[in-house]
Order: C-alpha cells, then structure tokens, then sequence
C-alpha cells in the first residue's frame, strides 16, 4: 500500500464530487429527509421510531454508497481509466482504499447530520454514546462502497449495476431486523440473516440505543469490519491489470 | 540499433480468434510508426507492450524487463484511442492527479511543461466533457507524457484532429524521440507514414514490412506508402 497513491485518489474522488453538487446534495440530504419521513410517518403510532430509527441509520449509508461506489466504479472500468491507473505505479488495494477513503470521509459527514437530527430533533432515544452511532454508521457506509466495488466487477453496465441493488441489498434490508425482529424470523432466513453484514449494522445501533453498555456494539462493529475487509479483499482480486 | 521493444514468438488469441500468430520483432529508438488498416491488430500489439493484454505465447520486453514489470510503470506512458481521463475534472486537475499517482517530484512544474507540450495552456482550467474530441486527446496525450517516460505508447493519437494540429504533434513526437524517449505511434491513415523514423506495415496480424519509409519504398518500387502497401499484399502492380 503507497499512502501518497491512496491519498490522490482520495482527493480526486472528492473533487469529482464536489462539482457534482446534485449527487453531493442528495448523499448527505436524502438519509435525513428519509428518517424524519419514517419519523412522521409513526408520528401517532406509539414508540415505533425508536425502534425503527436506529436501523435506518444503519441502512441509509449502507444503501446510498453501495448504488454510488458501484456506479462510479463501473465507469472508471469503462472509461479506459481504470486500465490506464493500472499500467501505472497503482496498487490495486491503493485504489480501492482511495475510494473507501473518500466515501468514508463524506460518510462522516453524512452520519453526523443524520445522528444529529435523529437525536436532537426527532428526541430518539440513545442509552449508549452518541458518538459510537457516528462510527457505526460511517462503518456501514464503507460496507456498502466494499460490496459496491466488488459487484462492479460483475456488472458490464451501469444499468446492470443498478439490478444488484434489489439482488444483494434488499433482501439484507428485509432480514436485518427492521420489519421482524431477527429472533422472530423462521429458522432458515434466521440463519440467513446471521450470515448478513446488515444484520450486524442494525444489531450494532440498536444495541446502542437500548443500552449503555457497549462490549455488544464492538463485537457487531468488528463483524462488520470483518465482511468490508473481505469485500475489499475480493474487490482487488476482481482488479485485473491483464485483460483479453 | 539500441533496441526499445523486443517481440518473441508472440501470439494473442481473443476468444475463437487468433489475432497474433508467433510474431518476433524488434523496436528501437526514434519515431516509429505502426501502420494497417482498422483490426489487424495494432491496438492488441500495443497493449502487449504496455503489457496490459493476456498473450497467449511468446515473449515482450521492453527496456530489458518483462513488459508490465512493475519497474516499467512509470517509464512507459500509453494513451489509448479513447480518451482515459476524468470528464468531470479540469484538465489541470487530471494531470495533477496522475502526477501523483506516479509520483513526479515537483508536481506543479511537471503538469505546466505537459499542459504547455501539446499546447492546452489555455484550456487548463476547462472541464474536460467540455472540450473537444481533439482536446480531450490531447489531454490524454498530456497524462502519458508525465515523468518523461523512455517509451510513449500511442493509440492512434492523430485521429481526427485538424492539420495544423497534427503536424504539431509529429513535430513533438519528434522532439520527444531526439529527447531520448521512443516514441510508437498507430495510425491506420498511410500518408502519416512519411513522417516516421520507421514502419511496421501490418496486415491481419502481421508484419508486412519493417524498415524505413524510404527503404519500403525503393523495395517495392513505390511512390509512396500506399501503394507500397498495395504492392506488399497484392504483389507488384502489373
């Protein structure tokens, strides 16, 4: 790993970011419109938002860099760029920790807004530190830019980049625990659900919300960690600096 | 002849096709020119020597290393006939950035002296999806020859640009060559052939020819290019 390699291609995603001012406005609007959107929604429908908007924290980062990493990968294969930076002096885990750098800096500030919301403005209930939310949810956007990576190698078109998001993202939003709480899911999607990074992202928030003690929230956090590891790891393997 | 690029026994097979079959040739300094028709395959030749195509046989090394070695990835540039730059950056952001990625040491002088070299000075604060076709490649153009590479790999560089803009860019590649980096340039167009040091002639993946403009035409008792190449295929014209 080169840190100076990594740290342009930080700056470089960020930059094209910062001129796409839409894209940049709904990464860090659009989770918070969504949380005080389910917020109204249980408005008059009992403590449901306590419950519901932890895991929502954990699903929007998650969701949001899956669809963008996947997308701007994609291209980057398809522009000719990505084989042009790979004839170059650029490791290939040096790039992909350069977009997971960078996606995780805008996720910062992402978490923070939407915590910040939830906690201040919609008065959810947060038993544990408010901080460790943060990092939660900035470990589960890095999730979804690991898993984006990787399934851009299998997808020859944005269009088809886009299908892996009803494939591999919503069926970890239906088993994670918002709709049935894990316990309660029949035993083979209660299985399932264990072997789904999601799981543990919501495991992780709820925990925190419901207590002070944290030994649980590192222990979901560091399986967590262990799947964006392996997502990066199988991202660089998809790299390839020969091609037919 | 000092020689650049030594090709061995090289066959490159792309699905049910062979496109090159156990090719051997030698490239050595100066302005080289690989000249055939659309798909006989210089691109995959290209992408041997930057060492970015699965081959199938034979060998390619290029400065005396295996070409792709990791020694070799800042001493060779190579620009693509798409243009491999970021369209939503400015041009001066996209070289800054791949000056870091190689690593030059002062980056602000280095992406000032490419900007200047194929004449972009004025565009430098323009959005690359705004400029046109022949800029973009020229900014393509801009990237590879960061660091001064010892070999500048061209895709077709002069596609569709304007006259006057081509023949300033043969007259760089030719500073470039007496600056001691070999220059190889594609083109499927045969009158830039007389502006080359040498010539590959090529043909359904092979080598029709490989000599000096002049050499290939008193060879084949020819005028000029074309026709030699006619001559090559088809035999002397009757």
């Amino acid at each position: 790993m080169n840190p100076r390699v990594v740290s342009a291609v930080v700056r470089r995603v960020l930059t094209q970011l910062r001129r796409d001012r839409r894209t940049l406005a709904m990464l860090l609007l659009l989770p918070c419109l969504l949380i005080t959107l389910i917020w109204w929604m249980y408005l008059d429908a009992g403590p449901v938002f306590d419950r519901v908007g932890p895991a929502l924290l954990a699903i929007n980062p998650f969701i949001i860099m899956f669809l963008v990493t996947s997308v701007t990968t994609l291209r980057e294969r398809s522009s000719g760029t990505l084989e042009r930076l790979l004839a170059m002096p650029m490791g290939k885990l040096d790039f992909l920790l350069g977009y997971a750098g960078a996606f995780a800096l805008v996720a910062v500030v992402q978490s923070v807004l939407a915590v910040a919301l939830s906690v201040v403005l919609l008065d959810l209930d947060v038993l544990g530190p408010v901080w460790l939310l943060s990092l939660v949810a900035v470990v589960d956007a890095v999730l979804g830019t690991a898993l984006g990576l990787l399934v851009s190698a299998f997808a020859r078109t944005e269009f088809q980049a886009v299908q892996f998001m009803p494939a591999l993202v919503i069926p970890q939003i239906l088993l994670c625990g918002l709709l049935v709480p894990r316990d309660d899911l029949p035993g083979v999607l209660g299985a399932i659900s264990d072997a789904l990074p999601l799981s543990y992202a919501v495991d992780a928030m709820t925990h925190l919300t419901v207590s002070t003690a944290t030994t649980e929230v590192w222990g979901d956090l560091a399986i967590v960690v262990g799947f964006v590891l392996a997502g990066l790891a199988l991202g660089a393997a998809t790299l390839r600096r020969r091609t037919a | 002849m000092k020689s650049i690029v030594e090709v061995r026994g090289l066959t490159v097979v792309r699905g049910p096709h062979r496109v090159l079959t156990g090719l051997d040739l030698t490239i050595g300094a100066g302005v080289t020119g690989l000249l055939g028709p659309s798909g006989c395959g210089k691109s995959t030749l290209l992408r041997c020597f930057v060492g970015v195509q699965r081959i199938a046989g034979g060998s390619v090394s290029v400065l005396g290393e295996p070409a792709g070695a990791p020694a070799l990835r800042s001493r060779v540039g190579y620009v693509t006939q798409a243009a491999s730059v970021y369209d939503d950056l400015t041009v001066g952001e996209n070289l800054r950035f791949f000056a870091r990625v190689l690593g030059v040491s002062d980056v602000g002088a280095e992406v000032d002296r490419v900007i200047d070299a194929v004449d972009l000075v004025g565009s430098r604060r323009a959005i690359v999806s705004q400029l046109s076709g022949g800029q973009r490649s020229r900014v393509s153009l801009a990237v590879a020859l960061l660091g001064t590479p010892a070999l500048l790999v061209l895709d077709e560089p002069t596609v569709g640009l304007d006259p006057v803009l081509r023949r300033d860019l043969w007259a760089l590649f030719h500073r470039l060559a007496d600056a001691d980096t070999a220059v190889l340039v594609s083109s499927h167009v045969m009158d830039e052939a007389e502006r080359c040091d040498r010539l590959l002639l090529m043909r359904e993946g092979t080598i029709l020819a490989d000599d000096t403009p002049a050499a290939i035409k008193a060879r084949t008792g020819s005028h000029d290019i074309e026709t030699a190449f006619l001559s090559l295929v088809e035999g002397p014209a009757a």
